[in-house]
């Protein structure tokens, strides 16, 4: 990807725009046996994951060609509490999720049936079922494809890190020097683009599986209609007296985690902080918006309530004032 | 028919007038907040505002502003057909500020159903609703301030001269 934007870009950003949704209505892989229209989840059993990396590995290799090459110098922003988020040197970190590492192994040590075991967790963005950072980004950047994926196009984002505040988990990440702000204000406006785990789109639009599944050697991961995917993950959990994570946080998510062990205790393990999500109980982002966006139907009817009340007392009254003169 | 002094969307309620005026302020302000612009350029550090720089506050408000100036729409719709009109007409002014604020209300309409969790837009779509949205706010709120300077209101009074 070319690190510089103009505006012809952005032109053709907009047709690829249009091209990802056609693209989003092709058939996805046999292997998950789903329609276009349904929506995926993947399943991810802890127990099986053995932190081997080729996940990480695998998701790097395939999304380098998408990965920021930033310009610089950066150009200068105002005012100085504008932060320059760089991590063009250091492509190489895959401890944490960064604009170059969109997924990690977590590593929590718990105690498993009485033994003290250390579990890896992948981690990358949940691909929420009503992702706050698609519904509140001002510009259209980010947005869900009806097969459950979760996007930020690059060629629209300016970086404002407005996904990030407002994502449970923090996931999307910033590169500073690339995209459209470039061609904007730079010095004002915008700070790079963010970015995070598409789960492959292009893949799953050709019919292959994302890489992390694809290249997994012990099948941690598993995508299909979400529906199914959560079957499995109670067949396990109640196979296993174990524990799921993702199914009801913010609303429901499209990663479904099972666990040995409760995701408290995972939580409390893992390395938390920047780049690095928790594993906390995360009520619905957009539960309350959503409540008063179906109030907003009771507004106009009162409106009317109020007009049409307002026009039969006066009408009353005049013809009250009518029947006194005759 | 003579021409009287031009007046304001409310036809002289001054009660109105003030929720109007409070609750377009409300919408706009918040509306603004959706860019990340209030934390960078220390609008929230500002005391009393640090909740501007909270997405999820500066929505839910935005929301409700926005609920109020639906009901007042439909009300003073219905009331100019009914009552209104035969006391005053619109202004040319009017018609320019209508078809704005209808541009702001049915994108922001669409905006409110992309945000559903059920209701899936194109990608290409959302965008244009997204910049649209901000497109129609930022041309109501400019031709609001010209007119105002022009002293152009939303009506004006008729009599109806022998």
């Amino acid at each position: 990807m070319d690190g510089k934007i103009s505006r012809r870009s952005f032109l053709k950003g907009g047709l690829a725009v249009a091209g990802a949704a056609v693209a989003s209505s092709l058939p996805v892989p046999e292997a998950v046996k789903a329609s276009s229209v349904e929506e995926l989840a993947t399943l991810m059993d802890v127990r099986k994951c053995i932190g081997c990396g080729a996940c990480v590995e695998a998701c790097k290799d395939v999304n380098a060609p998408k990965f920021p090459e930033p310009e610089k110098p950066f150009p200068k922003m105002y005012p100085s509490r504008v932060k320059v988020s760089d991590w063009s040197d250091k492509q190489d970190v895959d401890d944490r999720l960064t604009p170059y590492n969109w997924l990690y192994i977590q590593e929590a040590t718990v105690n498993v049936n009485g033994k003290e075991e250390t579990l890896t967790i992948p981690r990358r963005c949940m691909h929420c079922q009503n992702p706050p950072c698609a519904d509140l980004c001002p510009w259209g950047a980010a947005y869900k494809l009806k097969n459950g994926i979760t996007r930020i196009n690059a060629d629209y984002c300016l970086g404002g890190s407005k996904c990030k505040s407002v994502c449970p988990w923090h996931i999307p990440q910033r590169q500073t020097g690339v995209g459209l702000y470039l061609d904007l204000l730079p010095a004002f406006a915008g700070n790079g683009v963010m970015y995070k785990c598409d789960r492959c789109y292009n893949r799953i639009s050709k019919g292959k599986l994302p890489a992390c599944i694809d290249v997994c050697p012990e099948n941690v991961q598993k995508i299909g209609p979400r529906d199914e995917i959560l079957k499995e993950a109670h067949a396990i959990q109640k196979e296993i007296s174990g524990y799921i994570y993702g199914e009801k946080e913010n609303g429901g998510t499209n990663t479904i985690y099972v666990s040995p062990v409760p995701f408290e205790d995972l939580n409390r393990a893992i390395e938390k902080g920047p780049g690095r999500p928790n594993l906390e109980p995360k009520k619905d982002s957009m539960a309350q918006a959503d409540n008063l966006a179906k109030a907003m139907v009771i507004a106009p009817i009162a409106g009317i309530a109020a007009a049409a009340a307002k026009f039969f007392v006066g009408a009353k009254k005049s013809m009250g004032s009518e029947g006194k003169q005759s | 028919m003579k021409k009287q002094k031009e007046t304001g969307l409310t036809g002289g309620s001054r009660a109105l007038r003030r929720v109007f005026i409070l609750m377009m302020t409300l919408t706009a302000f918040t509306g603004f907040g959706q860019m990340p612009i209030f934390k960078r350029y220390y609008i929230s550090d500002i005391p009393g505002m640090a909740w501007s720089a909270d997405f999820y506050a500066t929505h839910f408000l935005h929301y409700l502003g926005a609920s109020v100036l639906l009901g007042l729409f439909a009300y003073f719709v219905l009331d100019y057909l009914l009552t209104g009109r035969k006391r005053f007409q619109l202004t040319p002014s009017a018609y320019l500020r209508m078809v704005l604020m209808a541009g702001i209300v049915a994108t922001g309409i669409l905006r409110v159903f992309k945000n559903m969790p059920d209701i899936l837009f194109s990608p290409a779509f959302n965008a244009f609703i997204d910049i649209s949205h901000l497109g129609f706010a930022i041309a109501y709120l400019f031709a609001a301030l010209v007119l105002a300077v022009m002293k152009r209101g939303w009506l004006r009074k008729v009599s109806y001269a022998l």
